[in-house]
């Protein structure tokens, strides 16, 4: 019996395995024949023309703004200073930065002489483009939260005009796509507000801030909805022993119903906020650069948009699992209470 | 301390029920009054509308002489004054037992935290579980987390304790815990008014038993009566149901 319950095991195990195997046979050969077809159409790969669109290194010029005679170089590597002298007097020119110096002692100098250079690494398009969508996607989250607790509450509030008004704004939001909103954002409001403002004498307020708006407003209304079924989920008894006790409705609210609800939110906020993320791309119709509009224009750069486009797509999903992530640890810390 | 006059109640949802017709009847300070009736008798909702999470629709409820229905009274205030203690004890699942009792005297009651740890301590001990303090209202049984309900009542120094039906959840085994700290509360002269099925509990302390049926009193006596002599119909027949 013992050798039989062995063997059974032994065969589970072995046909675990298999179906493992059999997810990576799947994987590759997805990745294989998408490989075999873009050789079939003679699409060259050129993965190494990715990673400086990440970060890259500039070259930067020390330039003579003077003409003259270069009298003298003093000092070696970080102490080295290049002096030129001219007839109005001499000017010294440090080359602390400077890995090579281009130029030796008796040299003519005109302005605009390159004296020395050298390189300094800047982040490229795409880490560029990620920091934007990381920047508007994090703003459009807290105002979000914001818009959306003030929203739940309000949904759930006896007060008609409150009621009401957020009923209407969820619905009409939830209603209409993203990309119409943010265009509504951009070409209607941002232009009336900018308009007014100019005529007033203030300056204009940056495109991008009508693209966190748009995201804001738009994931506001999903976070109403969220927060609203969360704070229902609570007890009745809750509130009902809170307000016995003679707290206000507002106490009760505070102390006892959302923080409760705050734990049953979470899992769907976060559902919510990596949407958000994802749907920030559609901002780059509003010539905002944020990370897929940084692709399409690195695209334009190197034409290789099969890279670009994989690359992006991890980028994502990067900022997205990072999120869950975070969201996770948070939920496990609230859960040990 | 309280006096009840024609309150009506009537509910609409889900369909129209008359909760309450008609209740009258007083309470003085110090008095344990143990309600009783068959389910549906409105006896809940009586006790609920003493501390106005049900709002009556009419009549007067006066507790220490304010009328609580009267829309000028500020019902916080009241509340405060008007401890309750649920049949599903209610307690909050986010906060330690301690935070529990410490929370309300602290936001209502405008406590320091060291006075409101203080009589947390006092009140723990009483109830009998004082070694619970820090544990969360999940992890304690029926028993113990009604008798953290009691003691979060009385944290706030109450003049009058409601109990809606405070037994009725809970297993056989720990019905007699938390009845001993209802009974000792009596006798330091608490006034009470008790929701309850358990007739041992209304025998032994009630002053006076409230009989209700179909949303009004109908019987109104000192215990000794009440078991022994009843004298509408409808008590008798109650009585025999459960006794």
């Amino acid at each position: 019996m013992d050798f039989l319950a062995k063997i059974e095991e032994l065969r589970y195990r072995s046909a675990y395995f298999l179906w493992v195997g059999v997810f990576f046979i799947g994987v590759f050969a997805v990745i294989g024949t998408l490989y075999y077809a873009t050789a079939k159409i003679d699409y060259s790969w050129h993965w190494f023309d990715v990673p400086k669109y990440f970060v890259n290194q500039e070259r930067i010029d020390i330039k003579a703004d003077m003409e003259g005679v270069v009298e003298a170089i003093n000092g070696k590597g970080k102490n080295a200073v290049v002096i030129v002298k001219s007839d109005d007097g001499s000017k010294s020119y440090p080359m602390a930065q400077a890995e090579e110096i281009w130029v030796y002692k008796g040299d003519f100098i005109a302005p605009g002489k390159v004296l020395g250079v050298y390189h300094k690494w800047q982040p490229g398009i795409l880490l560029q483009g990620m920091w934007l969508t990381l920047k508007v996607s994090m703003y459009a989250i807290v105002f979000g939260i914001l818009i959306g607790m003030l929203g739940g509450i309000a949904r759930i509030s006896k007060n008609p005009a409150l009621k009401w008004s957020a009923i209407t704004y969820v619905e009409i939001v939830r209603g209409s796509p993203l990309l119409v909103q943010i265009f509504i954002w951009y070409f209607v409001l941002a232009t009336l507000v900018n308009q007014l403002l100019l005529r007033y004498g203030f300056s204009e307020i940056d495109a991008l801030y009508y693209g966190v708006a748009a995201l804001a407003t738009f994931t506001g209304a999903y976070v109403t909805e969220i927060v609203r079924a969360g704070i229902q989920s609570i007890h009745r008894g809750q509130t009902e022993a809170a307000r016995s006790l003679g707290m206000t409705g507002p106490q009760a609210m505070f102390y006892i119903i959302l923080p409760q609800a705050m734990r049953r939110i979470l899992p769907p906020l976060a559902g919510q906020f990596i949407s958000l993320i994802k749907d920030s791309s559609l901002l780059g119709m509003i010539a905002i650069r944020e990370l897929t509009k940084a692709t399409r224009e690195a695209i334009t750069i190197s034409l290789s948009p099969y890279e670009f486009w994989f690359t992006c797509a991890i980028l994502y999903l990067v900022l997205t699992f990072t999120l869950s992530m975070v969201v996770q640890y948070m939920e496990r810390k609230m859960a040990i209470q | 301390m309280i006096e009840v006059t024609d309150v009506h109640k009537t509910f609409f949802v889900p369909h129209k029920v008359k909760a309450l017709v008609g209740v009258s009847t007083q309470i003085a300070a110090g008095e344990v009054v143990v309600v009783i009736g068959p389910s549906g008798s409105g006896k809940s909702t009586f006790l609920r509308c003493l501390n106005h999470l049900e709002a009556a629709d009419s009549g007067h409820i006066l507790i220490d002489g304010i009328d609580i229905l009267d829309r000028k009274t500020n019902i916080n205030k009241v509340r405060a004054e008007v401890g309750m203690v649920f049949q599903s004890f209610n307690l909050f699942p986010h906060k330690t037992v301690l935070e529990n009792i410490t929370l309300a005297q602290k936001v209502v009651r405008k406590r320091s935290t060291a006075a409101a740890l203080e009589k947390a301590d006092y009140l723990l001990k009483k109830v009998g579980i004082h070694d619970k303090a820090n544990a969360y209202p999940d992890n304690l049984s029926g028993g113990q987390q009604q008798r953290v309900a009691i003691a979060r009542a009385l944290a706030m120094d109450p003049k009058v304790m409601l109990f809606d039906e405070p037994t009725s959840a809970l297993d056989p085994e720990m019905i007699g815990e938390v009845l001993d700290v209802m009974k000792t509360l009596a006798q330091e002269g608490m006034t009470m008014v008790v929701v309850t099925h358990e007739m041992g509990f209304a025998r032994e302390v009630a002053d006076r038993v409230i009989f209700m049926d179909e949303g009004a009193i109908v019987e109104v006596g000192t215990p000794e009566h009440f078991f022994k002599n009843p004298t509408h119909d409808r008590t008798k027949l109650f009585l025999s149901q459960i006794l």
